[in-house]
């Protein structure tokens, strides 16, 4: 126990702020950003995940938005088990044939208002796997998309961001 | 006939090391399998490969102490009944799914197989699976979207109490038909969607594709490309083991680790990033060698790091040691005994905590690793404590390796792209952190991919995380099966 508490010491608080548009903003942009959370849902953000029939890769980043580093529940950001608990679906592709029942039905299971964004290029566009028989390419074309987060797979920071122009669009609509 | 001979017969082909292929004819393809099996040999992959790329075929590959030999069949153009071939799942058990997938994707059938789909779901009607009956069993369903931030699988459970009777999986959510995808590169492009089979294992299948394609247009890479792509699939293999670990102590309910580990993966994410521009290496290995090279000051970066972490990991590994809590959930879960292990086929870091003490890097190394030396690690256990010492043990032996690659890493070019190929045929093999990943890749007309056929390890330990379960409690489920990490989509196909 004793080992534990001293490594806790002695690494002490890693998180780093989340993107921001200039250096100085940086700062505060954490606290702003828990507050425009809080304004615009009265809650911390949750999120669904849902594969639809991804690398795996697009999961290894989601996941890493959990380390300490980018530390994405100080933000006021929650992954939730159902996606009845769910704002906002998280969705990484290509979306595969026997994927696509699953999928509409997690769609279908989120309650309304709800967003959704398509993470990586495979869920934007199909990326390298394009489209056939068996993928049926781009998340867009099984359920509607509000935004699209490029990469492949996209790095945390850039899922950050990505998470916040939703967020502010969703305010400003 | 000793399984020895049929290597004999078989004539070289290009890519991993000692590779042979031989033509067996009908009543042949059960004698390869029967002489491997009784020498204690390995069932590597079987995969079929269907009328558009020549006469339908299926393929073997069998690991042996001295080689790797693929057994091809020629199934003929004809009807269902005639290009039924024999099924081998009675001598290795794990060939059941393969053959279904087999089916699946190109038709071809096996003797008594299960007539169940696999990887092609159709359109949805009910899968039937085994029941339990008995007094007080019920079924838990469980998936394909899972509460975490997983991949898509379904478990159903059939318990009693919170007692498991039964595991059955069903797999192919995240089937992409890959194989068929291939068809559509170019084999000097091939590589990139190769590394995307299972994201995980990037540099893995990118470098056994990249064997294949070498070996097949026989075309040798610099020593300093070598080097760079075995550094590439150590960092992989510490990333994943990274996460692995945090991930473990997280479902044992020690949140601490999950923190520190997932720290120290995200540092040598930072460092692969400045060092070879990418954090997950998807593009870093391309036909002829690696498609960035190593500066110094990146070197440097990567040494301060690997040190750094490996330093950390003995720290932190003492804490799990000492942490009560833990060693009691770890000790005595999901226990795979070597003798199961051996029957069912299990491989690779799963494989080796369960006795079977296979590693390719080091059983039949190709270069660099013939130069690098790796210690085998190896456990007996076969419980979710040994796959958790076996990581440590691993992680450690990775970071002494990328040490070494960095001191010894050879001058000159680091990659000498090939030629353009037409009509060969190769065959990659690495050692990933998960297992053997093998790629298969015939080139047909103009370079374009004729067939391909890439090779996961958790086709093997699939089926032996059902047997893994039998009798634990489904609350242990999420850590048993975070102890053995297995890919879906590198199984999907």
């Amino acid at each position: 126990m004793l080992k534990t508490l001293q490594k806790i010491r002695r690494v002490g608080c890693v998180s780093e702020p989340p993107p921001a548009a200039s250096a100085a903003a940086a700062a505060r942009e954490r606290e702003a950003l828990q507050g425009r959370i809080l304004e615009i849902l009265g809650r911390a953000l949750c999120i669904r995940v849902v594969d639809a029939g991804s690398c795996n890769a697009c999961e290894l980043e989601i996941n890493a938005l959990g380390n300490p580093i980018y530390n994405i529940e100080g933000l006021g950001v929650r992954f939730v088990a159902s996606p009845r608990h769910a704002d906002l679906l998280l969705v990484t592709g290509p979306v595969t044939r026997n994927m696509r029942e699953a999928l509409l039905r997690t769609y279908e299971a989120t309650p309304d208002p709800k967003l959704v964004v398509a993470v990586g290029d495979c869920a934007a566009t199909g990326g390298v796997f394009g489209e056939s028989g068996e993928s049926l390419g781009r998340i867009s074309n099984v359920i509607p998309v509000d935004a699209t987060i490029a990469g492949c797979p996209p790095s945390p920071t850039r899922l950050l961001a990505g998470l916040l122009t939703v967020i502010e669009a969703a305010r400003g609509a | 006939m000793g399984h020895r001979a049929w290597f004999d017969r078989g004539r070289p082909i290009g890519g991993a090391p000692g590779a042979r292929l031989v033509r067996a004819g009908r009543g042949e393809w059960r004698a390869i399998a029967e002489d491997f099996a009784a020498a204690g040999a390995r069932l590597l992959a079987l995969w079929g490969q269907g009328g558009e790329a020549g006469e339908p075929t299926v393929f073997a590959a069998y690991d042996a102490a001295h080689g790797l030999l693929i057994a091809a069949l020629g199934c003929g153009a004809g009807d269902d009944s005639s290009s039924e071939y024999p099924g081998l799942q009675d001598l290795f058990p794990f060939a059941a799914r393969m053959q279904r997938a087999v089916r699946d994707l190109v038709g071809l059938r096996a003797s008594a197989m299960d007539p169940r789909p696999w990887l092609r779901h159709g359109d949805g009607g009910d899968y039937p699976f085994v029941r339990v009956a008995g007094d007080g069993v019920h079924e838990i369903p469980v998936g394909p979207v899972h509460a975490g931030i997983i991949e898509p699988g379904h478990f159903r459970f059939s318990v009693v109490g919170e007692k498991v009777l039964r595991l059955e999986q069903r797999l192919g959510y995240a089937h992409k038909d890959i194989e068929r995808r291939f068809r559509e590169f170019d084999a000097l492009e091939g590589h990139r969607l190769a590394a995307r089979v299972s994201g995980d294992s990037a540099v893995a299948y990118a470098w056994a594709y990249c064997q294949a394609l070498e070996g097949a247009s026989k075309h040798e890479i610099p020593p300093r490309a070598a080097w760079l792509r075995a550094l590439a699939l150590e960092l992989e293999r510490i990333e994943n083991h990274l996460g692995d670990l945090g991930a473990l102590g997280n479902d044992a309910g020690f949140a601490f680790g999950l923190t520190q580990f997932s720290r120290l993966k995200e540092q040598v994410l930072r460092a692969s990033e400045t060092a070879l521009g990418q954090r997950y290496l998807l593009d870093a290995v391309a036909p002829g060698g690696m498609r960035v090279d190593l500066s110094r000051s990146g070197a440097a970066v990567l040494a301060d790091t690997v040190t750094a972490v490996a330093a950390e990991s003995i720290e932190l590994r003492s804490i799990y040691d000492e942490h009560a809590g833990l060693r009691d959930r770890f000790a005595g879960a999901g226990t795979v005994t070597p003798e199961l292990a051996a029957r069912l086929g299990l491989t690779g870091l799963a494989g080796r905590a369960s006795g079977q003490a296979q590693d390719l890097r080091i059983d039949r190394p190709w270069a660099p690793y013939d130069r690098l030396g790796p210690a085998k690690c190896g456990a007996t256990g076969g419980d979710v404590a040994a796959r958790v010492e076996q990581r440590f043990e691993e992680l450690a032996e990775s970071c002494r390796l990328v040490g070494r690659i960095l001191e010894g890493l050879p001058a000159g070019e680091s990659i000498a792209p090939p030629p353009a190929c037409e009509d060969g045929f190769g065959v990659g093999l690495v050692e990933g952190w998960r297992g053997p990943v093998l790629v298969a890749l015939s080139i047909g007309e103009a370079g374009r991919i004729r067939f391909c056929h890439p090779h996961d390890p958790s086709w093997q330990n699939w089926p032996v995380l059902e047997h893994a379960i039998i009798g634990n409690i489904v609350p242990d489920f999420p850590l048993i099966n975070k102890s053995f990490n297995l890919s879906y989509s590198g199984h999907d196909l």
